[in-house]
């Protein structure tokens, strides 16, 4: 017990603390921000530190003024705008470190408390896995003690505060979850989406350029993930279709203008041969418009169409974990090409390379078959010094002669946009397809994880009779690449790229184990948490029955479910608490009803410690039993000793009483 | 923190149900008598929430969603904790020390918590005294002293005390009224001390000899009623002889008749405070006195007793009797 005068300053050490907690909350912002944010901010804080240790005095209002001031205006000048997430993240640091410099009460540390928890929020804008989850729930635990040290008469442990906050959040925890699971959600934003919103999703373009893929290609981060109703289709036939690339200037490719009405046709009618694949494909949200699919597709998900070069289109881009079932057919062929494509597939800049094109020319008069003039090509790649590399030479200047006839060393991209352009000035109808090749199956869940290290680019040429032919030249070169994975865990710059062989080591074997564990569990964490949309809110209401209500009505349930576990957390908190005592009193009442059949009633106005001495003058046989009783009794009821050993002891000498 | 919005409401919540503040010597908080509102801290928590309710709606982003209701649910769980902090806990009326005007009168209250639960950061009001903090172990009790400014001689009574508590986030504050009845005396303040040339001699010389002096014995003389016990001849009295009481010279020591009507004719108040000085300084000086009201006379003694008894007398002076 203790009595102070109730002051309403703050203690120095909750300060400390708070700073403490504060650097754990803005560390996963770090990489982030402009470096000499960070200096500012961990300089203002090493500064609120001394002022608060040597008790010296704030900065001055004018001081802080200028500094708020030039903090705005640095923040502008680094990003160009003060609208958007990311601006948004620095802003609120910005104004967290600001905040330091006028630390005056209990207030502000409030204040600088709930700035905390907003910038825990805006941090989920940049991620939501589940590592950042388990982070930031170990943040707001800490930074409520922060809030609980405000409210305690003085300095106390940080250990108990600890406990006191996790089990406030550990009671919140189920009516937060079913205000998750109930909350009406809404497709869609409220307001303009910032632009820079989406910065943070990787993926491929609607152009190659030589770099691009080489860059993607360093990320593990998961592109989707692809479980397969039937068996799972060999590497070999693991080629993802993404964007197809018709427009080149010699260098790069793009897509032209594939979305232009000429083009919104639908595709030619597909001749199906061979067994179907169906698979449900889980994709990340990459803010592009197309979905990935394997050759070729016969059916589309809903709200998607099929473009003419049997790319899945949607209306908007995919800014939401997506899940879609698709059915390709591998063997399917497209029955026939237009004018309008044949045009767009032989299409080459005016001049430019003009060994390429000559050494196309002469296949052209020597062979006049396309499939040999194909061959021709792959057995160039295979038969000459071409090398496989994720760090080529820059190529300036002619970028199809130079890489042909000098460099020699590429990428996916490289040999794709080369190979294509040796076809198309041969005469052959061709065209760059970029996407994935590949998969890592995960044999926990059953499902194949392609990640952007998978990017991949390679051709397809038109073949009369055989349609639209897939021909990778990366294979020629790297045939490896086609079969097993690239490790780019291990590229140096410049090297020739190393491939992940199959490890029998135990402990690889182990690693991998584990990590398709935590994948798959990835995977039901995107599925059920982070995708947990309209969608599947409306898929879980109708499986619990509840299917097909209004917001009107959803927003009635929730209260009502809400009001009921409040009703129930009310009765089991104040009701508990309480339970303890009764069973003292239950316990006493039961002895003073033994001693009432022998005629000793205790007196209304009697404590007992008088009643015992009663009993005592009377029956003092019973004296040492009863005063036994009753110190136990007083004891648990008034005492310290309210331990549950002690109100054992008190039932048995209860049980064991007979006057 | 004294600035809360809360303060807004309190006076009318204070009004609808003043007539339900509990008094006694020995209280219990009941539920229904604990009022609860959020802080401005806790309005300013709401505000947060929303806004990041906003945010997390437009991104739809499901941990924003998850955090927001996980904070909003973590303040409404807090409500509980703040009331459960209040809730039960039995007050009683502990010493109420007599003080001098415009000093500090100070009341003992006795807070029990009867609960297997400790109880974090109370807070004690009272009209004109400084709030208190405390906090009390499961099952104990714990004595919390309310110091009350006392500008005027009289009684003063502590009137209604404010328990409330923001713990454990601040976000919420319950709080209740209860009347413990208890009250103190507080005696006139002292005023100065008489210049030498305007005091009245307060020393009864006339009675020397006759009234009772504690010096030199002189002898016995038959008892008469107002006798102080001290002079009694308590041994005679065993022998069965009549009583007496044993006479002493006063020789140079005189007692002291601090007398109203002896004093300069100036104002009631003005005269209380010079007797009150004059009984302080007496009691001090271990110089026996005795105290002339109109209506109240208090034989000379010596004492804390009889230190009260007068400044009481002085205190109290003008009140009619109950």
């Amino acid at each position: 017990m203790s009595t102070t005068s109730a002051a309403t300053a703050f203690r120095p050490e909750v300060l400390i603390r708070m700073l403490a907690v504060l650097g754990l909350v803005v560390a996963p912002q770090l990489p982030r921000l402009p470096p000499w944010l960070v200096v500012v901010s961990l300089a203002f804080a090493a500064w609120c530190y001394f002022i608060t240790r040597r008790s010296l005095k704030l900065p001055s209002l004018w001081l802080r003024i200028l500094l708020s001031i030039l903090l705005l205006m640095a923040v502008y000048a680094h990003y160009g705008t003060l609208l958007g997430r990311d601006v948004g993240a620095a802003l609120l640091i910005a104004m967290l470190a600001l905040k330091l410099m006028e630390i005056r009460e209990a207030r502000d540390i409030y204040v600088t408390v709930f700035l905390g928890y907003f910038l825990i929020i805006i941090g989920f804008l940049f991620s939501q896995s589940l590592w950042m989850a388990g982070y930031m729930l170990v943040v707001v635990t800490l930074l409520t003690s922060v809030l609980i040290d405000l409210n305690r008469t003085r300095l106390t442990a940080i250990g108990s505060n600890l406990r006191l906050a996790a089990s406030l959040l550990l009671r919140a925890l189920p009516l937060a979850l079913v205000v998750f699971i109930l909350f009406p959600r809404i497709s869609g934003p409220l307001w303009g989406m910032p632009k820079d919103a989406y910065n943070g999703m990787i993926g491929l373009d609607e152009e190659m350029a030589p770099g691009l893929i080489s860059d993607l290609i360093q990320s593990d981060a998961v592109a989707f993930r692809a479980g397969f109703d039937g068996p799972i289709p060999p590497p070999r036939q693991r080629y993802w279709r993404g964007p197809i690339l018709w427009q080149t200037d010699g260098m790069a490719w793009r897509t032209g203008h594939p979305w232009s009405p000429v083009l919104r046709s639908d595709p030619p009618p597909l001749v199906a041969s061979g067994d179907a694949v169906t698979y449900t494909v889980t994709l990340e949200p990459h803010n592009r418009r197309w979905l990935y699919a394997l050759d070729l597709v016969g059916t589309a998900p809903p709200d998607t169409k099929i473009a003419p070069d049997f790319l899945l289109l949607r209306a908007a881009p995919l800014r939401e974990r997506l899940r879609y079932t698709v059915t390709s057919y591998p063997d399917g062929v497209a029955s026939r090409l237009s004018g309008l494509e044949r045009q767009r597939a032989l299409q080459l800049p005016a001049r430019g390379d003009p060994q390429a094109r000559a050494l196309a020319q002469e296949w052209h008069r020597r062979y006049h078959d396309p499939a040999t003039i194909v061959q021709q090509a792959l057995q160039m790649f295979h038969n000459q010094p071409f090398i496989y590399t994720l760090h080529p030479p820059a190529i300036v200047g002619d970028f199809v002669d130079r890489f042909l006839f000098t460099t020699r060393k590429g990428f996916c991209e490289h040999y794709a946009a080369s190979f294509t352009f040796l076809m198309r000035a041969a005469g052959i109808p061709a065209r760059v397809v970029t996407g994935y090749q590949g998969g890592e199956l995960n044999p926990i869940g059953n499902y194949l994880i392609v990640r952007q290290r998978d990017a991949h680019a390679w051709s397809e040429v038109w073949l009369d009779g055989h349609g639209w032919t897939r021909v990778d030249p990366t294979a020629a070169v790297a045939p490896e690449r086609i079969d097993l994975s690239i490790d780019n865990r291990q590229q140096g710059i410049g090297d020739a790229v190393r491939f992940e062989l199959p490890q029998a080591a135990w402990l690889a074997a182990l690693w991998r184990e584990t990590h398709f564990a935590w994948d798959a569990l990835n995977n039901k964490w995107n599925q059920w948490v982070l995708s947990y949309g309209v969608e599947r809110q409306a898929d879980l209401l109708g499986w619990l029955s509840l299917g097909g209500l209004s917001w009107q009505n959803m927003a009635i349930l929730l209260l009502a479910v809400v009001g009921a576990m409040l009703v129930g957390m009310v009765i089991f908190m104040l009701k508990r608490e309480r339970q303890a005592e009764d069973a003292i009193v239950r316990t006493y009442q039961a002895f003073c009803r033994k001693l009432a059949r022998r005629g000793l009633s205790r007196r209304s106005y009697e404590g007992p410690v008088d009643f015992a001495r009663r009993v005592a003058a009377q029956r003092p046989d019973l004296a040492g039993q009863v005063h036994g009783i009753i110190k136990l009794y007083t004891a648990l009821r008034y005492g310290a000793y309210q331990t549950p050993a002690a109100l054992d002891m008190l039932r048995r000498a209860v049980r064991h009483f007979r006057p | 923190m004294n600035r809360r919005l809360a303060a807004l409401a309190e006076p009318l919540i204070f009004k609808l149900f003043r007539h339900k503040v509990p008094t006694g010597h020995e209280l219990t908080l009941e539920r229904q008598r604990i009022y609860a509102l959020p802080t401005r801290f806790g309005l300013l928590y709401a505000a947060m929430l929303l806004v990041m309710l906003l945010g997390s709606i437009n991104y739809n982003n499901s941990l924003a969603f998850m955090l927001t209701f996980l904070l909003a649910s973590m303040g409404i769980i807090s409500i509980l904790y703040t009331y459960r902090n209040l809730a039960h806990l039995q007050l009683r009326s502990g010493k109420a020390a007599p003080s001098f005007a415009g000093k500090d009168a100070r009341f003992t209250v006795l807070l029990h918590n009867p609960d297997p639960l400790p109880r974090y950061a109370l807070r004690l009001t009272a009209a004109r005294a400084e709030p208190r903090l405390i906090d009390i172990a499961a099952g104990d009790t714990a004595a919390v002293e309310l110091s009350i400014a006392a500008p005027r001689r009289g009684r003063l009574r502590l009137g209604m005390i404010t328990l409330s508590t923001t713990y454990p986030l601040g976000l919420v504050r319950a709080w209740a009224y209860v009347n413990l009845d208890m009250q103190c005396i507080v005696y006139p303040r002292p005023g100065p001390r008489l210049a030498l040339a305007t005091a009245p001699n307060f020393h009864e010389g006339d009675r020397v000899g006759s009234a009772m002096g504690s010096d030199d014995f002189l002898g016995f003389r038959a008892y008469l009623p107002g006798d102080s016990p001290r002079h009694i001849h308590w041994k005679a009295l065993a022998r069965d002889l009549p009583m007496l009481t044993k006479k002493f010279t006063a020789s140079e020591t005189t007692d002291l008749w601090l007398d109203w009507s002896l004093l300069p004719a100036v104002d009631d108040e003005t005269r209380l405070r010079i007797l009150c000085r004059l009984v302080v300084d007496a009691q001090r000086a271990s110089q026996a006195y005795g105290l002339r009201l109109p209506g109240v006379e208090i034989m000379p003694a010596l004492g804390a007793l009889h230190r009260h008894n007068c400044l009481q007398a002085l205190a109290l002076f003008g009140e009619p009797r109950r």
